[in-house]
């Protein structure tokens, strides 16, 4: 089995596992096999496209955790020049599973701001699984400040599991550092544009997600909890993380249709991690363009129109 | 166990039949101590245990009925009712789970909004109805929650909430989770005119209700003994794998931390927020004040005196 493809996805390894084998017959043998190889890729595209054009919210989830998923970082150093990290909430520690700086896009500055994965071992736990503590929100908080003093825009990168359930964090006021982050966010005088690039994981994730846009890519993922989390405590068995996946609606087109994101940035074939340059220059046109729309508009009204954003948040019905 | 009964097989033997021969409801249990209560004093003494303090948990009507002045109250947003708008089921369906909720309550959310007077100051209070699917905030409480704020910011009010609520309403998803944004983001408002908010925590204030409205208030309150954060116990301890510290995520544990103002015993809570109240927003005292007594005055002057 091939790690760097999920459950779904192993008729496409083993055909591509096949298509390896003939390259590398195809090296020494005289025969020409470069048609059968063309064959087998054709029909491995139209495989993958079979596969990913109806995928279950819960297989989206798993590509949303890919481990080989790309993560803000890869994102930031194809997206923007001149990054400077910026580093450190001012009052306790540098959370690592949060990362921000400044940024040009397109030549303009910008701040960049976005959950942070690691991608070995060592790093996983530098970067906490990307579950940032206080003060990584804080530092979040502290750099979306700064960037207000400097009417610079804030474009956020969202990818976590969420914020990190242990013992120091709540000691030293989770709650608290998620709660001002929201509020702040939703009268920061400057643009605000928030993506969701793997998971967006519940509190954790909307903490750096408040803005005047929330766009999500096709197979990213946004939800009040996790699958597993949800079937653990409504089902009352893990097992039943699939039946929470497709409850929950936590996929791109999903969270489109009930109004809940601006819009869905469209990945290359088989997710972003088979074509990391291409899902950047996306990414990129994308920002680009909202940036200069946000750009125009006066500050009040940008944060008028974002406050009843906010406000028509929810679905009830009114009785008279 | 008597020497008959521990002759008894287990299987026929009914532990603790004989206890519901006691009348319904005239006597209770307390939950942290055991002591047997007569119910009528129990609710003299507004639901704390007389022998242990405990405070226990109780409805949002209660609490605004015991918090607020007789008159004048108005309530606020009754008429903002749930619907189930991603047709949820889990092991239930939601609709189910809401009328059943309703039966219980009595209540068509989570969250009662009332307008009232405190010793005589008109305020804006509400109360999350903890019984009502674990006072989960969905888009009914977060709607009742901003127009509770909107009618302060238009009668210039103060705003009060007693919140206790196991965090976002799971099935409502992602609608659930932006009511954390919404609520927020009406509080800046509030923030920016100049009203006070005082947040009271009660037990239980966890997840989402805790990492937004709860913790945005200008003044921090809490029960003594509520268990209040953002991740639940049972998860911390699964994900960090070892014993949680005695009294983690309690009042006293969250005082101590500095997350709070102040602990307030539920007796003192009208007499304690009213004071806050008058002194946020440059009221006189209610009754005139009884001068300070002139040996505190000294002490402090003789202590930043040795401080130097």
């Amino acid at each position: 089995m091939n790690l760097n493809f999920l459950d779904f996805e192993q008729p496409i390894a083993e055909l591509e596992a096949k298509i390896e084998e003939l390259r590398y017959v195809g090296d020494d043998a005289e025969i020409n096999i470069s048609e059968e190889i063309q064959k087998l890729q054709e029909k491995s595209r139209a495989l993958t496209q079979a596969i990913f054009s109806k995928l279950t919210p819960w297989q989206i989830s798993q590509l949303a955790r890919h481990p080989q998923r790309p993560y803000t970082l890869d994102y930031v150093e194809r997206i923007f020049t001149d990054f400077e990290e910026l580093h450190g909430d001012r009052h306790f520690a540098d959370d690592a599973s949060i990362v921000g700086g400044l940024a040009r896009l397109d030549g303009h500055p910008v701040m960049v701001i976005g959950h942070q994965k690691g991608r070995d071992t060592k790093e996983k736990l530098r970067r906490n699984f990307g579950m940032p503590r206080p003060e990584g929100y804080r530092k979040a908080l502290r750099l979306m400040e700064l960037a207000e003093r400097f009417r610079l825009p804030v474009v956020t990168f969202i990818d976590t599991p969420g914020a990190y359930p242990g013992i120091d964090a709540e000691e030293r006021g989770q709650s608290e550092a998620i709660a001002r982050n929201l509020q702040v966010m939703s009268e920061l005088r400057v643009p605000v544009v928030c993506t969701v690039i793997g998971e967006g994981g519940s509190g954790g994730a909307l903490a750096i997600g408040v803005g005047d846009r929330v766009f999500m890519l096709q197979y990213s993922t946004y939800s009040v909890i996790s699958p597993e989390g949800c079937a653990s405590i409504l089902w009352k068995s893990a097992d039943k993380a699939q039946e929470a996946a497709e409850a929950l609606g936590i996929t791109a087109d999903r969270l489109l249709e009930l109004g809940l994101i601006d819009g869905v940035i469209e990945e290359p074939l088989g997710g972003a991690h088979r074509d990391v340059e291409t899902m950047a220059q996306r990414i990129r046109r994308r920002l680009v363009t909202e940036l200069e729309t946000l750009r125009a508009v006066p500050v009040d009204q940008l944060l008028e129109s974002r406050y009843r954003r906010l406000m028509g948040y929810g679905r009830y019905q009114v009785k008279e | 166990m008597s020497w008959f009964e521990k002759l008894m097989p287990s299987r026929i033997r009914t532990e603790g039949g004989n206890k519901r021969n006691v009348p319904e409801g005239l006597w209770t249990k307390c939950d942290a101590c055991g002591s047997i209560l007569y119910r009528a004093e129990l609710e003299r003494n507004l639901d704390v245990c007389p022998k242990c303090n405990h405070h226990m948990r109780i409805g949002a009507r209660r609490r605004l009925d015991i918090f607020l002045d007789p008159e004048p109250r108005e309530e606020i947003g009754a008429e903002v009712e749930p619907i189930d708008i991603l047709k949820f089921k889990d092991s239930k369906k939601y609709k189910d789970r809401l009328a059943q909720a309703h039966k219980a309550t009595g209540e068509t959310d989570a969250l009662v909004v009332v307008q009232g007077e405190l010793e005589g100051m008109p305020l804006v209070a509400c109360a999350f109805e903890f019984r009502f699917m674990g006072g989960s905030m969905g888009s009914v409480v977060g709607e009742r929650f901003v127009r509770a704020v909107n009618r302060c910011l238009e009668g210039n009010l103060p705003l009060v909430c007693f919140s206790a609520s196991g965090g976002a309403r799971m099935q409502e998803a992602l609608f659930s989770l932006m009511q954390m944004a919404k609520t927020s983001a009406v509080l800046a408002r509030l923030r920016r005119a100049g009203l006070p908010y005082v947040s009271v925590l009660t037990d239980p204030t966890m997840g989402g209700v805790s990492a937004s409205l709860a913790m945005l208030g200008d003044i921090l309150i809490a029960e003594p003994g509520a268990l209040i954060g953002f991740a639940g116990p049972r998860v911390i301890e699964q994900t960090v794998r070892e014993k949680l510290p005695e009294g983690f995520q309690r009042s006293e544990f969250l005082l101590e931390h500095g997350a709070i103002d102040m602990i307030v015993d539920r007796r003192e809570l009208r007499t304690k927020v009213a004071r806050l109240l008058a002194l946020l927003t440059h009221r006189p005292p209610r009754q005139p004040a009884a001068p300070p007594p002139a040996e505190e005055g000294d002490t402090a002057g003789q202590e930043a005196g040795q401080a130097d």
